[in-house]
């Protein structure tokens, strides 16, 4: 096969990302454990790039969680979803960019039910106007947050303080990325790559000077799975799958992994520190896990954020190893302090991970 | 106790990189006759402990030919190496020596 050729096949694994003027809708599982991840989106987009945002405080659930775990009906989940493509058109926006892959996935499934079965769609309209005497205009645009990230990841790098690259030697930094199971396996060409060639992720990790790994199990599920999750009965399948990715990528000895999905950062995140209490096992060298950032995070770390601004303390892995190796000036101190310079108390320490 | 309330499971895949082929390999050398057998499931049919428990030798000389040799331990003992077995099996398997060499390979 020719260059050409290849080109031409890696433009049916793009898609179209709006330049700006989005509509933001976040994450309910983001804002809860990585609450400086959402804000460094926002700040970078508006105060970085000059894009607008508009952070709606009416925005809601889009229930995906529910839905997924069998208590939310179908048709429950479209009038919800109706009521944000309601006040996307209210506040005169086109082009929406929720935070969360399980809504992503959500949007697009509703999008795509009622472009196949138009009468859905006609049932969800009536529905919102006897629930709220509220109308809608679907988004012109949908786009995850990542893709608007990886849309901007070299404006991104033309203004880096920081590189993805070890100071100490000089060489890029090993990332492992990894993609939620909604943002491309269930509709591939609504994701960049695709589901087979995750390129989202990669894409910012190249672009901003580290070097992205292709371990074995790159692609598997981290896990969360919902009811896998959510039924105490099923989490030790849930755990198993982040295990079964723990395995794969601890021999090429990752600096780190980034996540574009909130659920897959946290299980990645919390479940290394449940497997060591355990198991007494930690993937990372020396005792420590392997640092778990969402692409806001590594975006912000590259653009010169205080870690401590950003929310890192709030990762059950410590992040301290990794800003060591990028070069980052921290205070240590401030690790534990809140905006007013107030101690917000140490958590207690695991028996096995080092933190 | 188990402060959590559920543990990690255990992988279902065979995974032939990792499994341990001693076993097999072993017995391939001292019970040639075993590379021949062909699953029917005879030895079982007629297995007087397999009567009673979930013994099985058909299945054993499966995992063992796998390297999943964790079962094996639990259930070898239940064999009383009576060797009605041998008598059934189509394709003249020494069945009883098979036995008697994995059993030598997990008591050592």
């Amino acid at each position: 096969m020719n260059l050409e050729g290849k080109q031409q096949i890696w433009k049916d694994y793009q898609k179209d990302i709006a330049d700006d003027r989005y509509y933001y809708a976040r994450s309910c599982i983001r804002q809860t454990f990585f609450p400086g991840s959402e804000w460094a989106y926002l700040d970078i987009l508006g105060n970085k790039l000059g894009k607008t945002v508009f952070d709606d405080p009416r925005h809601t659930t889009c229930t995906g969680i529910g839905y997924h775990s069998d208590v939310v009906p179908v048709e429950t989940i479209m009038t919800v979803v109706a009521r944000h493509f309601a006040l996307m058109t209210e506040a005169g926006f086109e082009n929406i960019t929720p935070s969360c892959i399980t809504s992503f996935g959500i949007y697009t499934e509703i999008l795509h039910t009622w472009e196949q079965h138009p009468e859905w769609e006609e049932k969800t309209r009536d529905f919102l106007w006897k629930a709220t005497k509220r109308e809608f205009k679907k988004p012109k645009n949908l786009a995850h947050t990542s893709d608007v990230i990886y849309k901007f990841r070299n404006e991104i790098a033309a203004q880096k303080k920081y590189s993805l690259t070890d100071v100490h030697t000089g060489q890029p930094l090993r990332v492992v990325d990894h993609i939620g199971c909604h943002y491309a396996k269930m509709f591939p060409s609504k994701g960049i790559g695709g589901a087979e060639f995750p390129a989202v992720l990669s894409g910012m990790v190249n672009a901003w000077g580290g070097e992205s790994i292709d371990y074995p199990e790159r692609r598997h599920c981290c896990g969360f799975g919902f009811r896998n999750y959510l039924v105490m009965a099923n989490r030790g399948f849930s755990v198993a799958n982040s295990k079964k990715k723990f395995e794969s990528m601890q021999p090429y000895e990752p600096d780190f992994i980034v996540t574009n999905c909130p659920g897959c950062a946290m299980f990645l995140d919390k479940w290394q520190y449940t497997i060591s209490e355990m198991e007494g096992t930690t993937y990372g060298p020396n005792g420590y896990g392997i640092p778990v950032l969402t692409y806001e995070e590594m975006a912000a770390l590259v653009l010169g954020y205080d870690p401590w601004e950003i929310g890192l303390q709030m990762h059950q892995v410590s992040v301290d190893p990794l800003l060591e190796k990028m070069g980052i000036s921290y205070d240590p101190e401030a690790k534990y302090k809140n905006i007013r310079g107030e101690n917000i108390g140490r958590p207690q320490c695991p028996t096995y991970l080092k933190v | 106790m188990n402060f959590w309330g559920f543990s990690i499971s255990e992988a279902r895949v065979i995974d032939y990189d990792k499994n341990d082929k001693t076993l097999a390999q072993i017995m391939a050398t001292e019970v040639p006759s075993s590379k021949l057998c062909i699953g029917c499931g005879g030895c079982t049919a007629t297995c007087s402990a397999g009567n009673l428990t979930e013994f099985n030798i058909r299945k054993l000389q499966m995992l063992a030919k796998r390297g999943e040799n964790k079962e094996l331990q639990t259930q070898l003992h239940k064999c009383m190496l009576c060797g009605k077995c041998l008598l059934v099996c189509p394709r003249g398997v020494d069945t009883r020596r098979m036995i008697w060499s994995m059993l030598r390979f997990i008591n050592s």
